[in-house]
């Protein structure tokens, strides 16, 4: 046991010089304000800012309309591409595993030219507003959400869906009383996984360009660079990771009672 | 099959393509058509030009092509190594250390890539690792966000493994070694090479934690393109973002053929 544990000791060694023992830095600057000391300070001054609070509740609240949109819109795509299959529909779930390598940043890029000053649809001023942020973040995510449900839908036998619709059961009651069922667990560990991406989200919300919209790490970027302000970066850096490794805990609880 | 009559069928298919064609078609044809433009006012794009894609691949644009490649190269390798060893350092410990394990190499995913941005330039612009202003930091960074998806894909792999395989090789005979290099190893090849894309695509597209700490002689694709629309030259950085999805493209596809010439054997 000794050995196996040795092994296992230079990869652990590793993450921590690299990653824990970074994160730690961060908490521990997050209690030294620039005047010296130890103290809560930077914690009042940033709690106190309206900034910060404008910022946690427009990150808290897209995310969880991101989360429901992306939930809502790739359960209805997936049961297309499962269920009602086209000529094509191979294509698509190849194009939906090629969407996810590409950069978020893109999707914005494109809602510029769609939606900016000088677009297609107008010039109304729709990007730097949250709801631009929540199209886009729909947009990139849902696949996110269509990938684990295709994966769970494939192992649905599809004799329950033939048996139910003999017996004279409509397609919204199938999908109701047999798929839906099916799909819970994808559902949920998609959705818990979209939940946290969105509020981790950097890229679509800088490339609006909009002082508009701050989520928090937003936030943690402009506090750290633009100001200079490290204790207050590090403040919010600290409760965007609290908010966003809860999360992630309970989705590793909720996708492990999933495949078991 | 859910919906039996023909209209019906063909009502579900016109609302997928409302659906689908908009939100996920569309954008990547805007940017697509934007890079071969002068002007967008109207529905299409006009002036058409490839003027874009001249200063795409030469200069500036160039470098920080070379700088994304080198980059998203030298963390996924690391990455594939570390990730590696720790999934298979972690199969081989009991269940409770292993959930440890892997609850530590998962933990990258959930802290926003910001915020390891910011850890890694708080922990290594002190004296005894300065790393701040050298391109290795940039590296550093990509290779901690990309390793725990490397890890999540090799532990997942081997946990699918028939372990009949390598009780078959040891019982012959063969040493720990011979069995994880000739063995687990080449079993692992195709979760290994899909991992492999997988990071260097994640690597290719960072931006997050990039933007925290990029040194100005080591700018990857990513940061010269919001660059780029940040002083309004969309038509200018709509190209530099065809350059940036074709070579990750290219190099997945690279990475698919050696993964089915992998499976044949």
């Amino acid at each position: 046991m000794t050995r196996r544990l040795l092994w296992a000791f230079p990869p652990v060694a590793l993450l921590a010089l690299v990653f824990l023992y970074p994160l730690t830095l961060v908490v521990q600057q997050s209690f030294q304000p620039d005047s010296g000391g130890t103290s809560l300070q930077p914690y009042t001054d940033v709690f106190a800012s309206a900034a910060f609070r404008e910022a946690l509740w427009t990150t808290v609240w897209i995310a969880v309309a991101s989360t429901a949109g992306c939930l809502v819109l790739g359960f209805l795509l997936a049961l297309i591409i499962a269920f009602v299959p086209f000529p094509g529909a191979k294509i698509v779930a190849r194009f939906v595993d090629v969407f996810l390598t590409f950069p978020s940043f893109l999707i914005t890029l494109a809602l510029l030219f769609i939606y900016g000053t000088t677009g297609i649809v107008g010039s109304f001023q729709f990007l730097t507003t949250p709801w631009g942020v929540l199209l886009a973040e729909v947009t990139y995510f849902t696949p996110f959400v269509v990938r684990p449900l295709l994966a769970a839908f494939s192992q649905l036998d599809t004799a329950q869906l033939e048996a139910a619709s003999s017996l004279g059961a409509r397609p919204l009651r199938i999908i109701r009383r047999v798929i839906l069922p099916e799909a819970l667990p994808a559902l949920a560990a998609g959705g818990s996984l979209v939940l946290v991406l969105c509020l981790n989200e950097f890229g679509i919300v800088l490339f609006t360009g909009a002082k508009g919209v701050t989520t928090l790490p937003m936030l943690v970027y402009s506090k750290a660079i633009l100001e200079s302000d490290y204790p207050g970066a590090c403040v919010v850096a600290v409760v965007n990771v609290l908010i966003s490794v809860g999360l992630y805990a309970l989705y590793r609880v909720v996708s492990r009672r999933a495949g078991a | 099959m859910l919906v039996h009559s023909r209209g019906a069928r063909w009502a579900v298919w016109l609302l997928f393509l409302v659906l689908f064609l908009p939100l996920f078609a569309l954008p990547l044809l805007v940017v697509l058509g934007a890079s071969f433009a002068t002007n967008w006012s109207g529905v299409l794009p006009s002036g058409f030009t490839t003027g874009h894609y001249a200063t795409a691949t030469r200069g500036e644009a160039l470098q920080a092509l070379t700088t994304s490649l080198l980059t998203a190269v030298a963390a996924s390798v690391l990455a594939l190594v570390v990730g590696t060893w720790a999934a298979l350092a972690a199969a081989a410990l009991k269940k409770s250390h292993r959930r440890v394990m892997d609850a530590l190499f998962v933990l990258p995913v959930a802290v926003p890539s910001v915020v390891v941005g910011l850890a890694i330039l708080v922990a290594f612009s002190e004296p005894p690792f300065l790393l701040n202003g050298t391109r290795w930091i940039v590296i550093l960074a990509h290779t901690v966000l990309v390793t725990a998806f490397a890890h999540q894909s090799v532990s997942a792999a081997l946990s699918r493994l028939d372990p009949a395989y390598e009780q078959a090789a040891a019982s012959l005979g063969a040493r720990p070694a011979y069995v994880l290099w000739r063995v687990r190893l080449p079993l692992l090849l195709p979760s290994l090479t899909a991992a492999a894309g997988l990071c260097f695509a994640l690597s290719m597209g960072e931006l997050s934690a990039t933007m925290m700490l990029y040194p100005p002689d080591w700018t990857p694709l990513p940061v010269l393109i919001y660059a780029a629309t940040d002083r309004g030259s969309l038509f200018a950085g709509s190209a530099l973002a065809v350059v940036l999805m074709t070579a990750t493209l290219l190099a997945l596809y690279a990475v698919s053929r050696i993964r089915t010439r992998a499976s044949y054997r």
